[in-house]
């Protein structure tokens, strides 16, 4: 009995070690970048900040609704969420066997995600943050001119249910950050602010290269062409969606590391 | 006496449990059961068991969820973020309740399309008439320009400076949130300037999105039409 026990705690231990590993943040130093869509004067400068190194899991977002009633499936409101959030649980509490609990979760909301990285005293990144530390590779901190590396990040973007692999499972990039590209889509703070209506087409002309078929031809670069990818799909979405193929990572400035 | 005292202490954590054990079984008790896959749509079981139709263990029923004043899950008086005024005067969302609200985004140092909007927005009161119970409410994307102060200045010089006229500076997180609840896109290119999608939203007395236009000086007729018919 007690030998059994000894085991117990020692599973136990073992899986709480886990889960605190896998909310690991790594210090992104900043610097400024030329993303794909910017603002007038095209280069955005990233103060330092933190980053999780993996994107949340479906074991840690359980433990979030556990202790966050409104979070629940049957509690979320539709203003915060479409019927598609944590579509595949069976209950409030508890997601198939089929889904790994160290997959990152998907099916839910921009609120949701928001609310999650508020509970960590974390924030979701911006999304210049987050396309500044995805265009780095394994030994670069910049590879937007790295043809191999952007060649696989498009066929990355090919490859079905990555979803459902464990976080981790892809490369460690030069900050260390795993999972930047090849498993989710990440939801960002300001993903609305890719513009996509007719109407500020017309009344921004600026903004029009991201939707016009003549930007992507005079790319200069294939990553433009996975990036145009990135900014389409959030100038498509709604906060109150929940998609199968996006997930979250939570960010928090770099003043709070202390914490 | 001695040994009837280790016997007392060895008994009394067993007495707790029992008592303990007691109340788990009655609250549970007051639970209601359905199937996970809903097979028979929402039939409720009053006992833990399995469903005759998938086999799968009942699970307990969650209560409804409760929401304050009867305000539908849609409703944007969902939101608890804390605004300020044109008067300074800090006020929640759901303070605007009861009214029809036409709500846009814009900011004040804007050059080009807000100008058209707000005058979009004038238009649209003049051609509903004067109703009591709608306002047509401002909201800012530039919150650290657009301070309650510079947001009176605007509302005198564009006579917009009455009852039915609320413009709204809120923290930059905030406004990103209503935004999104609006489906509306905005972003800073350059310190003084946002690009931003133009639309108009009216939300009925309870706060759900009815209707929205998009687009810089459209023709008004339907969103008029869409308030007249909210405001009866």
């Amino acid at each position: 009995m007690i030998k059994y026990f000894i085991f117990c705690s020692f599973i136990l231990n073992s899986l709480v070690g886990f889960t605190q590993e896998k909310s690991e943040m790594k210090e992104i130093h900043g610097g400024t970048f030329v993303p794909l869509y910017g603002s007038d004067s095209s280069e955005v400068i990233v103060a330092p900040f933190l980053l999780d190194v993996y994107p949340v899991t479906n074991k840690k977002y359980k433990e979030f609704v556990v202790e966050n009633e409104k979070w629940r499936k049957s509690k979320v409101i539709q203003l915060f969420a479409d019927d598609n959030y944590l579509y595949k649980w069976y209950s409030d509490t508890e997601y198939p066997k089929s889904m790994l609990e160290n997959a990152p979760i998907t099916n839910i909301s921009w609120y949701a995600a928001k609310a999650y990285c508020a509970v960590q005293g974390k924030r979701l990144p911006t999304m210049d943050e987050w396309e500044f530390v995805a265009m780095a590779s394994e030994s670069l901190a910049n590879a937007q001119t790295d043809s191999v590396f952007n060649q696989r990040i498009i066929e990355g973007y090919e490859l079905p249910k990555t979803y459902a692999k464990p976080v981790g499972s892809t490369f460690k990039n030069y900050w260390g950050i795993y999972d930047m590209h090849g498993l989710v889509w990440e939801w960002t703070n300001d993903f609305n602010s890719v513009m996509i209506t007719g109407e500020s087409r017309q009344d921004a002309s600026s903004e029009s290269t991201l939707f016009c078929g003549s930007a992507a031809v005079n790319a200069t670069n294939l990553m433009n062409y996975a990036a145009f990818m990135r900014y389409a799909f959030r100038g498509s979405i709604k906060a109150n969606y929940n998609i199968r193929t996006l997930g979250f990572r939570c960010a928090s400035n770099e003043s709070e590391k202390a914490d | 006496m001695k040994r009837i005292i280790i016997l007392w202490l060895a008994f009394l954590p067993l007495v707790f449990t029992i008592s303990c054990n007691s109340d788990v079984t009655e609250s549970k008790s007051q639970e209601t059961y359905q199937c996970p896959m809903k097979c028979e749509g929402d039939k409720i079981y009053i006992e833990e068991g399995s469903c005759p139709v998938c086999k799968m263990d009942l699970k307990p029923v969650a209560d409804a969820p409760v929401l304050a004043d009867e305000i539908s899950e849609l409703s944007i008086f969902n939101l608890t973020s804390n605004w300020t005024d044109q008067n300074n005067r800090t006020i929640e969302l759901k303070e605007l309740k009861g009214d029809v609200l036409v709500v846009v985004m814009i900011y004040t140092s804007c050059k080009a399309a807000c100008p058209r909007l707000v005058a979009d927005m004038r238009n649209i009161r003049k051609e509903v008439g004067e109703r009591d119970n709608v306002n047509y409410v401002l909201v800012s994307i530039d919150p650290k320009t657009d301070t309650p102060a510079r947001l009176k200045e605007f509302s005198i010089e564009n006579f917009m400076d009455d009852e039915h006229w609320t413009f709204l500076n809120g923290s930059e997180e905030n406004v990103r949130e209503f935004a999104n609840v609006l489906a509306m896109k905005y972003k800073s290119i350059s310190p003084l300037d946002f690009s931003h999608s133009n639309i108009i939203s009216v939300f009925n007395v309870g706060g759900e999105l009815e209707f929205q236009q998009e687009g810089l000086g459209v023709d008004n007729k339907e969103i008029v039409a869409s308030i007249n018919k909210l405001v009866k």
